[in-house]
């Protein structure tokens, strides 16, 4: 009898086991996986002559377009090729701003000679640095076409007070020089650096990163300003996605609006005296749920360290490792 | 007792450990389905969206629309025994196309007295355009361009933002809306889309203003939908319009008449939208599976009966 009983046992553990491997092969999750092998293949294969658009294959592990129907790029999902085919011709000019106050100029060397080197290349670019320490900034030498504006601001001994002001000195900037010398805007952290190619795959009317830190989070775990008094407020159940505010691009014109919206909102907080939970990065996913960006970059384009995800085949540009309490004036 | 004990123990280890992997395996199915598609591409390698079921949400686009208070034009050719399909065609965008949107139906035909009389929603209306006939059927698709040229030139341009230019002999089955909007849109023929790209039968003769050399080319577009924004369209059509009268100049009609031009526009002027097959599809067609819903539809006809000439 107890035999039997055993014999009975392996049986069904057998069969169950038989039964689970074929819920997991017929699965996404395993689908996914070969599919993420396959993508390498094709990403690698992008840019040869041989290369086929096609609406069967190609990358699926990945979700490469939002619900309001703008691209989410990511390697493997567009050719160089074509893209610069279209956008070369225009002749455009890329202004490209980024704030090194206090220690944070230490950064700027990286920053530059790494944008030398991935940054829209082929294409006309102007670095706008805003720096309390104009003499800090570091020689770089720069490709063709491509210089550097370094513009004079006050200092402040808050780090929060540092970031919010940079809508207001953005949106001035581009009511007084932008609006005429460029077409598009990236407005970048400076500690940072690149280290893969970004190029005119990023270019659209708005664009937005997704943070790294919430790609595949679900919308209630979002870092949203979840205070009613705050302008930058989103209450739950609302919400696309968790932008990063190291990253803000488009046309010039459609970056105004977006910083001079923000300056508006962070005077109206500073006037109630409330300080959204991540300063303009808060307020830049209030302005982005209700005016949707044209174009997502994918956490390859706003990456922390040096570990990609299983989805994050190449990192592009990664905040760097810092020591806050070495670099923060407070 | 002790043997009897292990054995229901080990029974029910067994029992847990297989309910944990199923609810945890259709957990993550459940996860990724919501997730847009994934048996599709839906993005070109320029980065142009392709409109698939399930890759859009109604709601989030139509918010993005409704404010800028849009007007959408729609032109259909309707020449010879080609009425006969005005009315299912007419009646099925009433169900179905831009509901919710100002829609203006421009329906060329040379007898006007058989445009059928149907009933129009609320901000749609329709103008009847008197144009002459011929008795070839190439002769007629090959003028549509020049028609849709003059028509943005001397109506359009101040009156309406988006234009459509369908094939009448066709049928709306689904939603179709604002999702289908941008710059220049473009379909996929559903006979051709996920067919290489040297089976495409582009114009392959270099004398032709079509041509498009083997290795060349992104899609096989089908004519029967032309979209985008009114300035973009009318570029379209005059491009095409003087390419098609060089070929006649030159005594050569390309393989798909205004289809083959169409393709070599789009090959140098990429759309900046694409809609999948659902959103032209063939009666006659049977579905497969990455078609989840069919929008718009080539009717089922007898070419004989219709056409001028064979």
């Amino acid at each position: 009898m107890p035999s039997n009983k055993y014999l009975f046992l392996v049986l069904l553990a057998g069969a169950l086991m038989v039964w689970v491997i074929y819920l997991g092969y017929a699965s996404h999750m395993f689908r996914n996986m070969q599919l993420g092998k396959q993508m390498l293949t094709h990403a690698r294969n992008c840019n040869t002559p041989l290369y086929t658009p096609s609406l069967l294959n190609g990358r699926k592990d990945v979700v490469t377009v939002t619900p309001w129907l703008a691209p989410i790029v990511w390697e493997g999902t567009f050719d160089m090729n074509i893209l610069d085919a279209i956008y070369k011709p225009q002749n455009i000019t890329v202004a490209n701003t980024v704030f090194a106050v206090g220690k944070y100029v230490q950064f700027l060397k990286d920053y530059l000679e790494s944008a030398e080197q991935y940054f829209m290349l082929g294409y006309r670019v102007h670095y706008y640095i805003f720096t309390d320490q104009p003499e800090a900034v570091p020689t770089v030498t720069l490709g063709a076409d491509r210089r550097i504006t370094t513009l004079k601001i006050p200092g402040s001994d808050r780090w929060q007070e540092i970031t919010l002001r940079r809508m207001e000195m953005i949106e001035n900037l581009i009511e007084t020089q932008l609006v005429s010398e460029a077409d598009y805007i990236f407005c970048l952290d400076v500690d940072t650096k690149f280290y893969g190619h970004w190029g005119a795959e990023s270019l659209s009317r708005l664009v937005a990163a997704v943070h790294f830190g919430f790609y595949s989070a679900s919308r209630e775990h979002f870092t949203y300003e979840r205070r009613p008094e705050s302008q930058a407020y989103i209450p739950y159940g609302e919400g696309d996605y968790y932008y990063g505010g190291a990253m803000i691009g488009g046309l010039v014109r459609e970056v105004y609006k977006v910083t001079k919206t923000c300056h508006l909102w962070l005077d109206m907080d500073k006037a109630n005296s409330i300080e959204a939970v991540w300063q303009e990065e808060s307020h830049l996913n209030k302005y982005f749920l209700y005016n949707k960006p044209t174009k997502l970059l994918s956490p390859e384009y706003l990456w922390h360290g040096p570990y990609a995800g299983n989805e994050v085949k190449i990192i592009r540009f990664t905040q760097v490792w810092k020591d806050a309490s070495k670099v923060r004036p407070n | 007792k002790l043997q009897q004990c292990v054995w229901w123990c080990g029974c029910a280890c067994v029992t847990c450990v297989y309910a944990f992997v199923c609810a945890y395996l259709l957990i993550c199915t459940y996860i990724c389905v919501c997730n847009s598609r994934k048996d599709v591409i839906t993005v070109t390698p320029w980065l142009a969206p392709v409109v698939w079921e399930g890759t859009f949400h109604t709601t989030l686009i139509d918010a993005i629309y409704k404010m800028q208070n849009i007007t959408v034009a729609t032109t259909v050719f309707a020449l010879g025994k080609y009425v006969q399909f005005l009315k299912d065609f007419l009646e099925s965008a009433e169900k179905h196309y831009m509901q919710g949107y100002r829609v203006h139906y421009y329906i060329f035909t040379d007898q006007p007295e058989a445009v059928p009389t149907v009933t129009l929603g609320a901000s749609r209306s329709l103008t009847t355009l008197k144009i002459s006939s011929s008795n070839r059927w190439q002769e007629i698709t090959l003028r549509r361009m020049e028609r849709l040229e003059k028509l943005i030139e001397t109506q359009l341009s101040n009156e309406v933002d988006y234009i459509f230019s369908l094939d009448v002999d066709t049928k709306f089955y689904g939603h179709w809306g604002v999702e289908t909007l941008g710059d220049i849109v473009a379909v996929i023929h559903p006979g051709y889309y996920s067919t290489p790209r040297d089976d495409f039968p582009y114009e392959r003769r270099s004398e032709s203003q079509a041509y498009i050399p083997y290795g060349k080319g992104d899609f096989y577009y089908g004519g029967a939908v032309i979209g985008g924004r009114v300035e973009k369209v009318h570029k379209l059509a005059k491009t095409c319009r003087m390419q098609l009268d060089v070929d006649k100049a030159n005594s050569i009609e390309a393989a798909w008449q205004e289809e083959s031009h169409l393709n070599k526009y789009f090959l140098y002027n990429k759309p900046t939208k694409i809609l999948s097959p659902e959103y032209l599809w063939q009666d006659t067609k049977y579905i497969t599976p990455d078609i989840k819903i069919i929008r718009f539809s080539q009717v089922i006809k007898n070419y004989a009966k219709v056409r001028p000439n064979p």
